[in-house]
């Protein structure tokens, strides 16, 4: 596996001038040109992060109402009933047991992005979370996290120098003990971690324990005291917590809903006036290898309790946003190292997957389901997966474009490369790499014949600009990219001589700069 | 209870405890190696004396010096002096960081304290480096001798004015510091110029004793002239009995002067306490109640005046004692930035940090020491005469380590040799720690919660509670449940790829910056 370092400067060493107003301005952080447009344009927007640890069955979760019968075949033991899923789309529906996320849905407030994966799969959980972390590559190990990248090169120095007038508030907020490795930057973590900013705990703190003498105690205690005040930013967090209370009513009772616990305490914060960009909230449970449906042995929370509990969690959370007036200023995101399986299993669970959908929130997401259902094979094999249709980094991308006004030529050093965005968010800028869907999907992509026994002719039409034509196996991974570069536009058809592939089930991917489109295909000897 | 002899079980909790407090961290090894030999045997083997076979090299080619070449038996170039001061550095950071089992460097650490030089004013690294020479050949030996020896030191002569002590312009500079600092220690003043162990008087006296030294650059040795020194009889106060000392003349005479001098001064039964208490405070702990001070230090001060003021047998009295055991004297020390730093080297033994090449290991520990001394330690360049105020400042003492400042930079520290990335000099890449070298040190590195408490246990002197072990369990675990990660180390050992291995290695990194980071790791 390839180790690439990201080195202290590299990012504001590889950025490129960009013009502004004419002038020819480099890009760096700590250009007071740069920050003007960034101060203007986005300082006060929030990213509020969920992650769902344990690999979310997507599945279940948007259900491919289109293609029931293959769903309900692959997975009779625990699959949705047809009529219990919350239609969002005449294709799609929710797992039941999110309803108010369902409503939040009707009103415009919900952004679903199907078939969110990165080329090679990885099943490792850790391993996944630190790739979707990263922003790396599969095969390349990263050291720092795309949040602590975009932060460092926002808040350039930090943690010297910080907090200041401009930024007196910590860059990131993790809700727990833990600080997530997504915000690691090159020379520190971006990152503050909590659970109560009342009685504030870092993992400094700790009672005496039994069996030290008091002499120990009390250098401890003096240590501690330090601690707390070099801790600078607990301060304006007390004050911020103290500034607001929350005012949804809809928020569970606490300690019954850990995210709705945590989220109603990244409210009161981006209500009480924190600065503070990213918020990370967690949600563990999610590695359903048995008893998905039930609960049981390895996984006593039922999955569709928990994703009940994101939707009441979510809802509350956009509820008081809204009586806080602060709903414009923030965007929520849920996120999972990787899906599950096809096909479940005997034991009524699912084994690791690859790509799942993502669900964004918030007044400024562009309402609906962006790509289409994946298809479900006929029978699917137990290794079977799920192809990408979109890259988590182009996610990425897209939330550091428009809704953090990143320069395209930073996100592209920060994302190590160019990832086409996608139609996220209201008022993402139109022109370059936004996807949009084409009037006529039939022709965007087809290979004949199909099945293939040798050569296969690939027709499809694209716009001009960048694209890339890849082809999965079964299990969801990317075998090769058979084209990629500069399309000229229009129609486009090619030849490729699949004989070496042995029989079985494929994905074909095309991606350019207005879509993405996967389809499968056969081969057969 | 006076120094009784400690006859309660010779465990893990007691050897780390001496182990820590007389070596530079306590590696598991320095510990099962203290355990194997009893409590008796590790003392006296931490108290031996050893020779020190590493010479003053030149890491890089420095004026006439080659690399290689030793630039202490070398002419004085001043071009070069700051170089070699760098070097001199270098060179006892890496003493320290391959120190045997012993007390040595601990106790050279003490005395450089004790008899404060700063390199700065000495102007001249050869000197530095013969003091520190001597210093370290006589770790355990006598504190009376030492002092005579340091009192002809051409750095101190040249640190504290002896050189220019004549008599017709006598400096006592030196003959007030040798009292107030080196041997018995001021008290109130409870009349003017009147200290309670000596007076204004008595420095006056002890300078005209003094006369007449200065140092020679080439020879780098004390050369006396007799015009220079004043050969009357030196009458001292009531504070030491009116005692008179005649004068001499020539080098021997002066040289017996001085004798004179410091057996009038070793004779008052507070020399002995004032060392006793200096040992006391830099081993044990600084707090010294009346009780403590009647009952221990006066003890300790026996057993120096029992012994011509030789610290070994009352070493081997404080590390034997029962005192020394006690749980009160557990974990209240505040680790020095050498013990913070270094001590964190040797435990992890990152690769970086112990280069054969000459030239990365000066640019390794050139950026050391430049580290110790953003933390207020400053090798061969104390604040002032009086030496590090954590040794002496009432009533913080040691607690003056940590301020707001100093544990920012502490944490810093360990926050970036575990994860972050700790900067070398004249090295492109970051230097880390390698977290899997704490394998020998897991019981299970499967089990979550077995691994906390292990590693735990090596890097603590406290025991952390419930609620720190789960934190730490969770930071591990990100989230995941144990056999998670039991599975990935499993993966891990099985198939030690790339891939299983950076998975592992995050956590574990990150665990580690978390452990290093905790109040707990500041005390030893």
């Amino acid at each position: 596996m390839k180790r690439r370092a990201f080195l202290r400067g590299s990012a504001t060493a590889a950025a490129a001038p960009f013009v502004l107003n004419g002038l020819s301005v480099k890009a760096l952080a700590g250009n007071p040109m740069f920050e003007a447009v960034q101060a203007a344009a986005c300082e006060d927007r929030v990213l509020v992060l969920i992650q769902m640890v344990g690999g979310n069955d997507g599945l279940n979760t948007v259900i491919p109402l289109d293609q029931y019968a293959e769903y309900k075949a692959a997975r009779s033991n625990i699959a949705i009933a047809e009529t219990a899923a919350l239609k969002l789309t005449n294709a799609t529906g929710l797992h039941p047991n999110m309803s108010l996320l369902a409503q939040m849905y009707t009103a415009g407030k919900v952004r679903v992005v199907q078939g969110v994966g990165y080329p090679i799969p990885n099943y490792s959980h850790f391993r996944s979370t630190d790739i979707w972390l990263s922003g790396s590559d599969s095969e390349e190990v990263i050291a720092t996290g795309w949040m602590g990248r975009y932060l460092e090169n926002t808040y350039p120095g930090f943690p010297l120098g910080y907090p200041n007038a401009t930024m007196p508030d910590p860059l990131a907020i993790q809700v727990g003990s833990t600080i997530s490795p997504g915000l690691e930057a090159t020379n520190a973590n971006m990152g503050m971690a909590f659970t109560d900013p009342n009685t504030y705990f870092n993992i400094v703190n700790g009672n005496t324990p039994v069996g030290v003498g008091a002499r120990a105690g009390a250098e401890l205690a003096y240590v501690r005291t330090i601690g707390q005040q070099i801790e600078r930013f607990a301060a304006p967090v007390k004050a911020a917590a103290g500034r607001a209370t929350n005012k949804s009513t809809k928020y569970p009772a606490v300690r019954t809903n850990p995210l709705a616990d945590q989220l109603k305490l990244v409210a009161q914060l981006i209500a009480g006036g924190l600065k503070t960009r990213i918020y990370i909230c967690t949600i563990s449970g999610f590695d359903t290898h048995a008893y998905q449906n039930q609960g049981g042995p390895g996984s006593p929370v039922p999955h569709g309790t928990l994703l009940q509990q994101i939707s009441v969690a979510v809802d509350a959370f956009q509820d008081d946003l809204r009586l806080l007036a602060v709903q414009d200023r923030v965007i929520g995101m849920t996120f999972s190292e990787f899906g599950r399986r096809i096909k479940s299993n005997a034991g009524g669970g699912t084994d690791h997957g690859a790509a799942a959908p993502i669900i964004l929130f918030g007044t400024s997401v562009v309402s609906g389901v962006l790509g289409e259902n994946p298809t479900i094979p006929t029978n699917p094999s137990p290794e079977d997966n799920l192809p990408m249709q979109y890259d988590f980094r182009s996610v990425y991308a897209t939330l550091l474009h428009d809704w953090f006004c990143v320069p395209p030529e930073i996100i592209r050093t920060m994302l190590f490369r160019e990832f086409p965005r996608l139609q996220l968010l209201q008022g993402g800028s139109t022109t370059g790499g936004i996807m949009e869907s084409l009037a006529d999907p039939s022709t965007q992509l087809r290979v004949a014949p199909n099945p293939i026994s040798s050569t296969a002719s690939i027709t499809f039409t694209a716009p001009q600009g960048p694209i890339e034509l890849s082809i999965f196996d079964a299990s969801g991974k990317q075998l090769a990219r058979l084209m990629e570069g500069d399309h000229a536009g229009g129609a486009s058809s090619a030849s490729y001589n699949l004989s070496s592939l042995s029989s079985g089930y494929y994905y074909i991917r095309l991606q350019h700069r207005s879509g993405a489109k996967v389809i499968p295909v056969t081969v057969q000897h | 209870m006076a120094l009784t002899p400690y006859s309660g079980t010779w465990g893990t909790a007691q050897a780390a405890h001496l182990v820590r407090r007389t070596m530079i961290g306590a590696t598991p090894a320095d510990v099962q190696n203290a355990l194997g030999k009893g409590l008796n045997g590790a003392v006296d083997a931490l108290l031996t004396d050893s020779p020190e076979p590493r010479e003053p090299i030149a890491y890089l080619k420095t004026g006439s010096v080659a690399e290689g070449g030793n630039w202490a038996s070398s002419s004085y170039e001043d071009g070069s002096d700051n170089t070699r001061n760098a070097f001199l550095r270098t060179w006892w950071i890496d003493i320290m960081m391959n120190q045997d089992f012993s007390a040595r460097e601990k106790m050279t650490l003490f005395w450089a304290n004790h008899y404060s030089t700063g390199s700065t004013q000495v102007h001249d690294a050869r000197y530095m480096f013969n003091q520190n020479a001597l210093l370290r050949a006589n770790a355990f030996g006598s504190a009376k001798d030492l002092t005579k020896a340091v009192t002809f030191d051409p750095a101190m002569l040249r640190y504290l004015s002896g050189a220019s002590n004549t008599k017709a312009n006598p400096n006592e500079n030196y003959a007030r510091e040798l009292q107030e600092l080196f041997t018995i220690g001021k008290g109130p003043e409870v009349a003017p110029g009147d200290y309670v162990f000596y007076t204004e008087a008595d420095v006056k006296m002890a300078a005209k004793v003094l006369t007449g030294w200065k140092d020679d650059q080439a020879g780098m040795k004390p050369v006396f002239t007799s015009a220079n020194h004043d050969n009357g009889t030196k009458t001292f106060s009531h504070r030491y009995s009116q005692r008179a000392i005649t004068g001499g003349n020539s080098q021997v005479g002066a040289t017996r002067e001085l004798d004179d001098l410091l057996t009038m001064i070793y004779d008052q039964p507070e020399a002995a306490r004032f060392l006793a208490r200096k040992l006391y405070r830099f081993f044990v702990d600084y707090v010294v109640t009346p009780e403590i001070e009647a009952d221990i230090i006066e003890s300790l001060a026996q057993v120096l005046r029992d012994n011509n003021y030789e610290v070994r047998p009352a070493l081997k009295a404080l590390f034997t004692s029962s005192w020394f055991y006690d749980a009160e004297r557990m974990a209240c020390v505040i680790k020095t930035p050498v013990e913070l730093v270094l001590g964190t080297f040797r435990l992890f033994h990152p690769a970086d940090l112990y280069p054969t090449d000459s030239k990365l290991l000066h640019w390794a520990y050139r950026a050391v020491h430049r580290t110790m001394a953003t933390m207020a330690q400053d090798l061969f360049n104390p604040p002032n005469v009086a030496g590090l105020p954590a040794y002496y400042q009432a009533p913080a003492y040691h607690e003056l380590w940590i301020n707001a400042d100093t544990l920012q930079k502490r944490v810093r520290f360990t926050n970036e040799i575990a994860l972050d990335g700790y900067q070398l000099d004249e090295s492109y890449e970051k230097s880390y720690l390698d977290p899997f070298l704490i394998r020998p040190w897991l019981s299970d590195p499967t089990d979550a919660v077995k691994l906390v408490n292990d590693v735990a246990a090596v890097v603590f002197a406290v025991p952390i509670n419930e609620a720190q072990r789960q934190a730490l369990v969770d930071i591990l675990l990100t989230g995941q449940p144990m056999s998670t990660w039991a599975s990935a180390w499993l993966a891990y050992e099985g198939n030690p790829s790339d891939a299983t291995k950076a998975v592992v290695e995050l956590r574990l990194r990150t665990l580690l910056k978390f452990m290093l980071g905790m109040a707990e790791y500041q005390v030893c």
